[in-house]
């Protein structure tokens, strides 16, 4: 049968696989090599060798951008799937109005990072105007604005997934854990929560690569002000490449760099919950 | 495990608040869409009434300035037809990399879990520019790229509900006579249906919402997406015109939710059961 198949390659599989080449295998393969060169186009490029990483590594907006943005991962991470693990375990519970309120909680996730960005823009402001300031004023209040915006986008995504992840608990376990006597911690520390690494693994994944990779919500609500201290990763890379002429060997670099600490922290991050996950 | 909880009614009456709080945002906005611009940023939290509301002019004005029209006739049809290509493109060629395997469709397979991982940035450069190169910066051109960068989630969902369909069935397909693109489109795509929905959902939450790749890759004096319509509305020295930019973010938001008041059982299973297969 596969050989019968094989003979329609050019039906099932060029199509695909053309768009992949064109959208992701070439791009991807000429920016590590363009991250080793001087450029202003792709045809100019110019090899020397290591400059452009120096470069980035040594550009102080750069670095503050990298500790902004850990500190931003860890917060929404923590944040994000604490409320959407305590909303997902009400709500899996018998009250009424539960699948309204999940609906509700879930919504913003259907709205674009631009239009949230200047949603929130317009509330956060109209608070801060209290007390004179703008969530311009200094970036501990964009990055707080910023923690506030996304986990009111995600936390809906991620209850979603974790009431799936509830559901699928046989009633068995939890019926014989309280018959031997167990009391809701007890219950919680010991059937609910092994249950649920398989859930935990996929939310934190998620957090984790949404909140390195966010760069919309980043853009509208703050756009990096003041003078650049608010900037995210993906809005610094964005701005060493469109910002600065003669940079973009720099940006491209910063990328790579970028795309390398994204894939280490997303291995590390699912070893670590995979490993806690246990055969139902 | 629907378990009983204590006081239930209090719980009810918790979570309503906190839906209250959860929407709050969104109604400010409509409320302020009324609202004189000189007024929006200054005093935020009134009802416009008397000589701060101005009626409908902010949604004229809006539409005028961001040509809003257009931009979401540009949105709908990127979105509906790249969702339509991924699906059908997608599923063929999960298909075909599932029942043969060689060296070449594993391959495949492999660097569409690899392209996952990699963030947007990493591409963003390269891709604008070979997309120029190769004249794709129109709405059309865009469905390309839209495949091509959404394959690799598509064809790994695709691939994991393959996995489990029963080879006999396409067998038996085979020796009534079907050829592969019949056994595929009479057998194997009907079952798939259910992850069809889930990709396409999925897909399309990202690519209507979608912003810097249309922003880089699009010829941007010609097409605008609702997104790169919004913010153009930020002038080049910071200045916005808030009345303009609050009309155009309800008129953004308000088919969304429409959409999701209709369709939200089946977004809401779509996302649980992508996250659980990706």
């Amino acid at each position: 049968m596969s050989k019968n198949i094989k003979k329609y390659f050019p039906i099932f599989m060029l199509p695909t696989l053309l768009a992949f080449v064109i959208g992701f295998i070439v791009p991807f393969a000429l920016g590590v090599w363009l991250s080793f060169c001087k450029f202003t186009t792709v045809t100019d490029a110019e090899f020397v060798g290591l400059s452009n990483y120096i470069e980035a590594l040594k550009d102080p907006v750069f670095l503050h951008s990298f500790l902004y943005t850990t500190a931003f991962v860890l917060v929404t991470v923590v944040v994000i799937n604490v409320f959407a693990f305590a909303i997902a375990f009400m709500l899996t519970k018998k009250i009424s109005g539960s699948n309204f309120f999940r609906s509700v909680f879930f919504m913003p996730n259907l709205i674009g990072g631009i239009i949230l960005g200047w949603i929130w823009q317009l509330l956060l402001n109209g608070i801060l105007a209290h007390w004179g300031k703008t969530i311009v004023y200094s970036s501990t209040y964009g990055f707080w604005g910023m923690v506030i915006l996304l986990s009111w986008q995600q936390i809906g995504y991620m209850m979603v997934i974790y009431i799936a992840g509830l559901q699928n608990i046989p009633g068995d376990y939890i019926e014989a854990a309280r018959v031997d006597g167990a009391n809701k911690w007890q219950l919680l520390r010991h059937i609910i929560l092994p249950g649920m690494m398989p859930s935990i693994t996929i939310c934190t994944f998620l957090t984790v690569t949404n909140g390195f990779k966010m760069f919309d919500q980043n853009l509208a609500l703050t756009n990096g002000a003041p003078s650049k201290a608010s900037e995210l990763l993906a809005m610094n890379i964005f701005n060493t490449f469109y910002g600065r002429n003669g940079f973009e060997g720099v940006g491209q670099a910063k990328a790579v760099i970028f795309f390398i600490v994204v894939a280490i922290v997303a291995v590390i991050q699912n070893r670590l919950t995979t490993r806690k996950e246990v055969q139902a | 495990m629907n378990t009983k909880v204590k006081h239930p009614k209090l719980w009810t009456l918790f979570f309503s608040v906190l839906s209250l709080i959860y929407v709050f945002p969104i109604v400010l906005v409509f409320i302020n869409s009324f609202k004189k611009k000189a007024y929006i940023s200054r005093k935020p939290f009134s009802i416009p009434q008397g000589k701060q509301f101005v009626g409908l002019e902010n949604y004229i004005n809006g539409i005028n300035k961001t040509n809003f029209i257009e931009a979401f006739g540009w949105t709908l049809f990127i979105t509906v037809l790249s969702v339509f290509v991924i699906i059908l493109c997608c599923s063929m060629c999960a298909w075909y990399v599932m029942r043969v395997k060689n060296s070449m469709t594993k391959g495949f397979y492999l660097l569409c879990l690899f392209s996952m991982v990699v963030p947007f940035q990493m591409v963003m450069f390269t891709l604008s520019k070979i997309v120029d190169m190769l004249h794709l910066n129109t709405p059309w051109g865009l469905i390309i790229v839209y495949l091509g960068y959404g394959a690799g989630l598509a064809v790994f969902i695709f691939s994991g509900f393959v996995k489990s369909i029963p080879i006999d069935i396409e067998e038996a397909a085979m020796i009534d006579g079907c050829t592969p693109v019949q056994t595929f489109f009479k057998v194997v795509l009907p079952i798939m249906k259910p992850t069809c929905v889930t990709v396409s959902i999925l897909q399309a939450m990202w690519i209507w919402n979608d912003y810097l790749l249309p922003y880089l890759c699009l010829d941007l004096k010609k097409y605008k997406t609702i997104s790169i319509a919004v913010q153009y509305l930020k002038g080049g020295y910071g200045s916005v015109d808030m009345g303009a930019m609050m009309g155009c973010l309800v008129l953004a938001v308000l088919p969304i939710i429409v959409f999701y008041i209709f369709c939200q059982k089946y977004i809401i299973e779509g996302v649980v059961a992508g996250a659980v297969k990706g």
